[in-house]
């Protein structure tokens, strides 16, 4: 029978109706309710399970704290697990499911820990499941995990949209409650450029849910005047639905912008979900507010038991009421206005239980409410809602709603998430934000303790008026609104004792009273070790409700005071964020940007398979119709290369062009070889260190004037080098006349080789005496021109070992460039390769590349000691003498030939393979080396290898093995120079 | 963070590449492995006021000399290395 | 106390009134046959090893706040030995082992979950490295497998294959590799070492280092002066401000790395999954947090907070990775101190200065040392002599050029 608890009032749109399904059952609501509103105007307070006993609990609260009410919204890819139904704002259509029970929300099987609740004490499971030790990874943990979580992930990819961005501001106004508007008002009139977010879908904060008035205006109307001058003015910017949840440096926030979450989710496809903003602030006013805290007693997390704040809240916002008969139970003054309030909608407050003696406040109580002064409450009863209330007397109250008002809390979290260590007020029982807070924050209302409608507003008139002269304009002459202003007494009470059954604090968590002074009793006193050994507010609300109540319980079970206990550590965010919202549009395809070659589309035209190198995209082969093996297209594009010409896109080097008057003094200083007498219009290798002496990286530099170099770095490497290049320059040789530019991103460079190379050429360039044997002998470079007239590079370099030239033309011509040389070099038997084969052709002729150039070797690992300098100072010297660097016995990049078949792996031995004597046995102690690099050789039809072993200069002919393990291969391989193919370089004079 | 760099202004911090301690603006001069060994490897790694290398890497691709609190990531003074 | 099910059911009868405490407070002696500054995991289980392994039990554990608060309070749980060099991977293994065995010696269930942790390659390059990896695991007796893409698919269908930014080509996968409840390693190291007689001294902050004529005869402390023939130093991200009052500058700058843990969700992954073209790694807690981290933020910090680029950086990934958890809500994040070392590598060796010693330089693998860190420096400083599978860790390799670098990323703290 469903019933109505609809009353009078409240900011809800009687017109439209909403539907919604909360467990397969449909329920009606009404636009502005949220869900667990709408809930509770179909008077349902069983929404959920606690986590580890199962208990049935109801809503709690009215705002982001809420422990209890976590509901999965939403199905299929759409479904939102956890989601707070006291926030989520209800759509037509909506489809809702309570969490953590198995079988129903009414009969949970799971309930059954319950019973075992004595057994299952704080930290339980850190004393048992230990025997036998087998059965913790087979059946314990299981066990375990099956129980563990709230709701669930679909599993499915998520389908909505989120963005991120960046915005600018003069002032931050964290909060629109009274504090943060009347603030934001102040700052918006002074012409600086202001942003007033707040969590909810509606500013106003306890204006909403509380009555008053202010300047003789009731709190709506206050409202929609002030709303309507802050929507006026262009400086300022509202974002409700918007929590900021984290102070970072330099008044930088993070934000959440919730913008589709209150749509039905088939209207989500269409926009972005959420944003998360990075705001940087000149200044922040955090207007944050307080939450109201509970105290504990005897079976004090019954449905039906609630905050006062969030029973007056859905009343006077909603118009619903929480029961038919209410008891309210307090410590302080403001649970009395609650009930006040509360009866002044009509709502039926039963009885007022006031743990104090007789208070000034009380006389404004009407008449019919019963007030029971040093009252303390000692048990409840009511399964799956509260029917009664056992007090200290004997007494029992039937009740179908207990609303609790244990104080209030400033929500501090964000002039913390810098380490700052909150400050104890005795007079409110509660922490206050620290004196040193994030640079640029200031602080109004409620958060600094501001108890009353009238200081909230003088204290944001402060705050207000501080921020506009830091930031040197002058504040707008107004008076301060005048409002309410009583005053607030609270006698602290955390717990009422006497009762026989558990008091929970940690409502979500299922943290008792008990749990906090057995933890105490075993040493867990740091209020750290507590948290952690009870998980006492480590639930998705962080404890908002129950952390106090906590302390003060360690407190007095510690006999120190609740400020000599502390708190732990406030950290982001403030409220959850999914973790989609901080990714933003970066995922999939789009995690990171992609780089195409001058090429790309020819390639792609061409069947091309393309492989990630880095940012990179390359075409690491062009297979030919006919072919059904990758290995097929490879070995045909080497043995074409090696027969005829080939080309390939190597415009992925990277290119730093480098000029001034001391150039060579830089390069000479920067390469480990010597570089000094590099004669212009030449070409040389050049090897560079890092300053620990180990190999950073290698390429070619080109000479091209007497003051203008071109060097070439590996495609990896492009970025670190240039960066390194330049902390050579500004930082160790700022004396030196030179400067460098990146220019990977301006020239299209092709790699044109073999023994046609130099015929093709002659069809392009247009002036072909340049390039014959003797004007541009191997490593010679020259600016040229092509094609009539296109300005052009041209290096004669090798990594193949043929005759071969690397052509470079500004970028736009790049792609044009390859489908000329194409459409020419027909006669010359043109073939494009990609970078297998590029690699094949570098492996047939030892050159070292990534696999060996891995920042952990060194000249001498890779045979190229006899490179280094000696006659000059340059970046790396000292430490590349070092002894692990240059042993004799250290590890030496030799080739390896097998002697068996290999059996696994295509034809080949396995990179990363191991290299250990013929018959040694198969551990750490027998280990020579490694194989950094296979390929197969069409020209000499074997597999061969690039290898890393000890000695391995001096042991070539031996017989090793390369020892695999991993894909169960283990076969005899022979040692050799790893110049394995034309290794008296001949070709490449040619 | 936010870094005022002295030639462009306050810039978003995810600009900039980070190398480490000031001290490597001062490299030995001579070919001893010990002094060498001290310039690249040993750190004063203080808590509080440190002197450090930032590259502009997505900007004009100066290196800065950041004076930063590393206690409280405060920055009070920001120079050009080649000025240093 | 000997904690088992029959001591639950017995205090679960008498409302739990019989428990004791974990550890003691004792008040501090004047003087220690040893005293280990740092009550984290290391310095807690070199106190646990020295006394059931080498019966030295006249020691102090001194802690400048409360034990297990540093790194081993706050990390991502994982444990693995997956290392590629030789002076690693040894060592890694021994604590692996010891990780096999810990919940019976310590008689307190850290839950070490052997659940699998998997290294995603994304080229053939990166499984050339992998395989290499692989190989030198089996040498070293660790167990590895190399997966290729089918496999990895079949293992695990939900990472984005079809979509990828970096595609996946397979992964290294160990299976002994897994996580474990990290607090639990702290307090039951702890509470091993006291029942040994150990005494752990939390806040107790060591001021100064007594040396005289290069010797080291103990601490001056915030509760006084503390006499020992030897010193043990085990405090991680502090070791930097620790050192330097004994007046040693080390190969090490402090770093922050910021972890994530999500709400609470129902079991979906079951491995631990590392995503090198992401910097991003995760696994699912016993509890249904999804925990994940990725790289340091970069810069030199003793904050113990971050900002938000790396939070960015570390969710594209997870983005990129595995996009079904868009919609899971991050809960917490957290920063903690990295000792990083020049060479991504720690130090477990004697100091200039006899009878102090020092344990550092973990960067962001300390958690999964734990167990051999203990050992070793235990071992080191009970006979003076390196553990075998500690000798790498010396404090002087840098000038010999003895490096341990696994990434081969040279001599740069934040990029290891």
């Amino acid at each position: 029978m469903k019933k109505n608890m609809r009353i009078k009032g409240g900011m809800i749109d009687r017109k439209r109706p909403l539907d919604f399904t909360f467990n397969g059952r449909k329920y009606a609501g009404f636009a502005g309710d949220t869900l667990a509103s709408a809930l509770l105007a179909n008077d349902i307070h069983l929404v959920g399970r606690s986590f580890k006993y199962h208990r049935p609990r109801g809503i709690f609260t009215a705002n982001s704290a809420e422990p209890n009410a976590l509901i999965t919204i939403g199905t299929g890819a759409h479904q939102n697990p956890n989601s707070l139904a006291t926030t989520a704002e209800l759509y037509n259509g909506m489809v809702c499911h309570s969490q953590n029970h198995l079988g129903s929300l009414g009969f949970d099987l799971l309930a059954f820990n319950d019973f075992l609740a004595p057994f299952l004490g704080a930290g339980f499971y850190y004393k048992t499941f230990m025997w036998p030790a087998s059965f913790w990874e087979k059946f314990y943990e299981p066990m375990i995990r099956r129980a563990a979580g709230l709701g669930a992930l679909s599993g499915l990819d998520d389908p909505s949209h989120y963005d991120k961005g960046h915005r600018h501001t003069d002032v931050l106004v964290i909060g629109g409650g009274v504090a943060g508007l009347r603030a934001g008002l102040l700052a918006g009139r002074a012409k600086l450029k202001v942003i007033i977010a707040d969590e909810d879908f509606h500013f106003g904060g306890q204006l909403l849910t509380t009555q008053g008035e202010i300047d003789g205006k009731s709190y709506k109307e206050w409202l929609q005047t002030t709303l309507a001058e802050l929507a006026s003015m262009d400086n300022v910017t509202l974002m409700p639905r918007t929590t900021i949840f984290g102070t970072y440096d330099h008044g930088i926030y993070g934000a959440l912008e919730r913008r589709r979450d209150h749509l039905p989710p088939e209207a989500q496809p269409q926009g972005v979900r959420q944003i998360m903003w990075k705001i940087m602030a000149k200044s922040a006013i955090l207007a944050s507010g307080a939450s109201e805290r509970p105290i504990a007693f005897s079976d004090n997390d019954r449905p039906g038991i609630m905050l006062a704040s969030a029973s007056l809240a859905y009343a006077q916002r909603f118009g619903v009421a929480t029961g038919k008969r209410i008891t309210l139970m307090t410590n302080n003054d403001s649970g009395i206005d609650s009930a006040i309030a509360l009866h002044a909608k009509g709502v039926n407050v039963d009885a007022v239980i006031d743990s104090r003696g007789r208070a000034e406040s009380h006389h404004r109580l009407p008449k019919s409410v019963r007030l029971i002064p040093q009252g303390q409450i000692v048990g409840t009863s009511g399964r799956k809602r509260i029917k009664s209330i056992t007090l200290q007397s004997g007494a029992r109250i039937p009740t179908d709603c207990l609303a609790v008002a244990g104080g209030w809390s400033p929500n501090l979290q964000l002039t913390c998430h810098q380490r700052g260590r909150p400050i104890w007020d005795a007079n409110l029982a509660a922490f206050l934000p620290p004196n040193q807070l994030p640079q640029g924050m200031l602080l109004a209302g409620a958060v600094r303790g501001d108890m009353s409608t009238q200081a909230c507003l003088n204290s944001a008139t402060q705050a207000a008026t501080t921020a506009i002269k830091t930031l040197g304009k002058t504040p707008p002459k107004s008076a301060t609104p005048t409002a309410e202003n009583r005053p607030y007494t609270i006698k602290p009470l955390w717990s009422m004792k006497g009762g026989k059954n558990r008091q929970f604090v940690d409502l979500q968590n299922d943290v008792t009273a008990k749990d906090i002074a057995q933890a105490h009793q075993e040493g867990y006193s740091s209020v750290e070790h507590l948290k952690r050994y009870t998980t006492l507010g480590m639930a998705t609300d962080q404890g908002r409700s129950s952390n106090l109540i906590g302390l003060a319980l360690l407190a007095e079970a510690s006999g120190k005071t609740i400020p000599e206990t502390g708190t732990t550590m406030f950290r982001p965010p403030y409220t959850p964020v999914p973790i989609g919202a901080f990714a933003g549009r970066h995922r999939g395809r789009h995690f990171r940007p992609t780089r195409l070659t001058p090429s790309h589309r020819w390639a792609a035209g061409r069947g091309a398979s393309f492989v990630e190198a880095g940012a990179w995209l390359r075409a690491e082969w062009y297979p030919h119709k006919h072919e059904t093996h990758w290995r097929q297209s490879v070995d045909r594009e080497v043995i074409a290369t090696r027969a005829a010409v080939g080309v390939c896109d190597v415009s992925t080097l990277g290119k730093i062009d480098i000029q001034g008057r001391d150039a060579t003094q830089f390069i000479n200083f920067v390469y480990a070889n010597a570089f000094a007498k590099l004669p212009v219009g030449k070409v040389r290798y050049g090897l560079m260190l890092r300053d620990d002496g180990f190999v950073m990286d290698d390429g070619t530099t080109a000479r091209m004037s007497d003051t203008h170099y071109i060097m070439t770095t590996t495609t990896a490497n492009a970025v670190s080098v240039f960066r390194h290049l330049e902390f050579c320059r500004q930082c160790l040789r700022p004396d030196l006349d030179v400067q460098l530019i990146s220019t990977t991103d301006q020239y299209a460079q092709y790699a044109i080789a073999g023994p046609n190379a130099r015929r093709l050429l002659t069809r392009i360039i247009d002036d072909s005496t340049a390039i014959t044997n003797d004007a541009m002998p191997f490593m010679g470079c020259a600016e040229i021109s092509i094609c009539g007239g296109i300005p052009a590079r041209l290096f004669r370099i090798s990594f193949s070992g043929e005759l071969a030239y690397e052509l470079a033309v500004a970028r736009n011509y790049g792609d044009a460039l390859i489908r000329h040389l194409m459409e020419l070099g027909k006669p010359d038997g043109i073939t494009p390769y990609g970078v297998e084969a590029l690699g094949v052709m570098r492996i047939e002729k030892g050159h070292p590349a990534g696999n060996e150039l891995n920042g952990q070797t060194s000249a001498h690992h890779l045979g190229l000691g006899r490179m280094l300098a000696s006659n000059k100072d340059y970046i790396g010297k000292a430490m590349a003498s070092r002894h692990e660097l240059t042993r004799t016995d250290g590890v030496r990049l030799v080739g390896l030939i097998p002697l068996d078949r290999p059996n696994s792996i295509g034809d080949s031995i396995g990179a990363g393979a191991h290299i250990l004597p013929i018959n040694s046995g198969n551990s750490a102690k027998d280990d020579a080396g490694w194989v950094s690099s296979v390929a197969y050789s069409p020209m000499l039809g074997s597999s061969i290898a690039l290898a890393f072993v000890e000695a391995g200069d001096q042991r070539h002919g031996e017989e090793m093995r390369a020892y695999d393990p991993l894909r169960a291969q283990d076969i005899r391989v022979r040692l050799t120079s790893p110049h394995f193919f034309d290794p008296e370089g001949s070709r490449l004079h040619g | 963070m936010i870094i005022n760099h002295p030639l462009l202004g306050p810039r978003d911090a995810s600009e900039f590449t980070y190398l480490g301690d000031a001290s490597l603006l001062m490299r030995p001069n001579s070919d001893d492995i010990d002094a060498y060994h001290d310039y690249i490897h040993l750190r004063d790694n203080p808590d509080g006021l440190h002197r450090e290398l930032w590259f502009h890497e997505q900007g004009d691709r100066s290196w800065l000399v950041i004076t930063r609190n590393t206690a409280t990531h405060e920055i009070t003074k920001v120079e050009l290395a080649r000025k240093t | 106390m000997h904690y088992s099910i029959w001591s639950i059911l017995q205090q679960g009868f008498r409302g739990g009134r019989g428990w004791v405490r974990a550890w003691r407070a004792p008040v501090p002696q004047k003087s220690y046959d040893m005293i280990i500054v740092g009550g984290g995991g290391h310095g807690l289980a070199t106190a646990y090893y020295l006394a059931s392994q080498y019966g030295i039990t006249n020691i102090a554990v001194l802690e400048k706040g409360w034990i297990g608060g540093g790194n081993v309070g706050r990390n991502t749980t994982i444990i693995r030995s997956n290392y590629l060099l030789p002076g690693n991977e040894g060592f890694y293994e021994l604590s692996l082992k010891l990780w096999e065995g810990l919940e019976q010696d310590i008689n307190f269930n850290a839950m070490v979950s052997q659940r699998g942790i998997l290294n995603l390659f994304h080229s053939d390059n990166e499984r050339d490295a992998a395989a290499r990896r692989g190989n030198s695991m089996i040498l070293h007796g660790a167990d590895a497998e190399l997966l290729d893409a089918a496999a990895l698919r079949k293992l695990c269908p939900f990472l984005n294959f079809d979509n990828a930014r970096f595609p996946l080509k397979g992964a290294l996968l160990q299976k002994r590799g897994g996580t474990v409840r990290h607090d639990a390693v702290a307090w039951g190291y702890a509470r091993g070492a006291d029942r040994l007689g150990v005494d752990i001294i939390q806040n107790c902050e060591v001021t100064d280092f007594i040396i005289k004529n290069g010797c080291c005869n103990g601490v001056e402390t915030t509760k006084g002066k503390i006499l020992a023939n030897k010193v043990g130093v085990a405090v991680a991200g502090s070791s930097g401000r620790v050192m330097a009052k004994a007046g040693l500058r080390l190969p090490i700058e402090s770093h922050v790395l910021q972890a994530f843990v999500s709400e609470g969700l129902k079991p979906i992954l079951p491995q631990v999954i590392t995503y090198g073209a992401g910097h991003f790694y995760i696994s699912q807690s016993d509890k249904g947090g999804l925990v994940f981290g990725g790289d340091i933020d970069g810069y030199n910090s003793y904050a113990q907070r971050g900002n938000l680029p790396v939070v960015e950086h570390v969710t594209e990934g997870g983005m990129a990775l595995m996009p079904m958890i868009g919609k899971a809500r991050l809960l917490r994040m957290w920063g903690g101190l990295m000792d990083m070392s020049m060479d991504g590598s720690p130090f477990i060796d004697r100091t200039p200065i006899t009878g102090l010693y020092f344990n550092g330089g973990w960067c962001y693998g300390g958690f999964k040392a734990t167990p051999a860190s203990g050992w070793c420096f235990a071992h080191l400083l009970a006979t003076d002599e390196a553990h075998a599978v500690a000798r790498a860790y010396r404090l002087d390799r840098f000038k010999t050029g003895a490096v341990i670098d696994e990434k081969g990323a040279g001599a740069q703290a934040n990029l290891h």
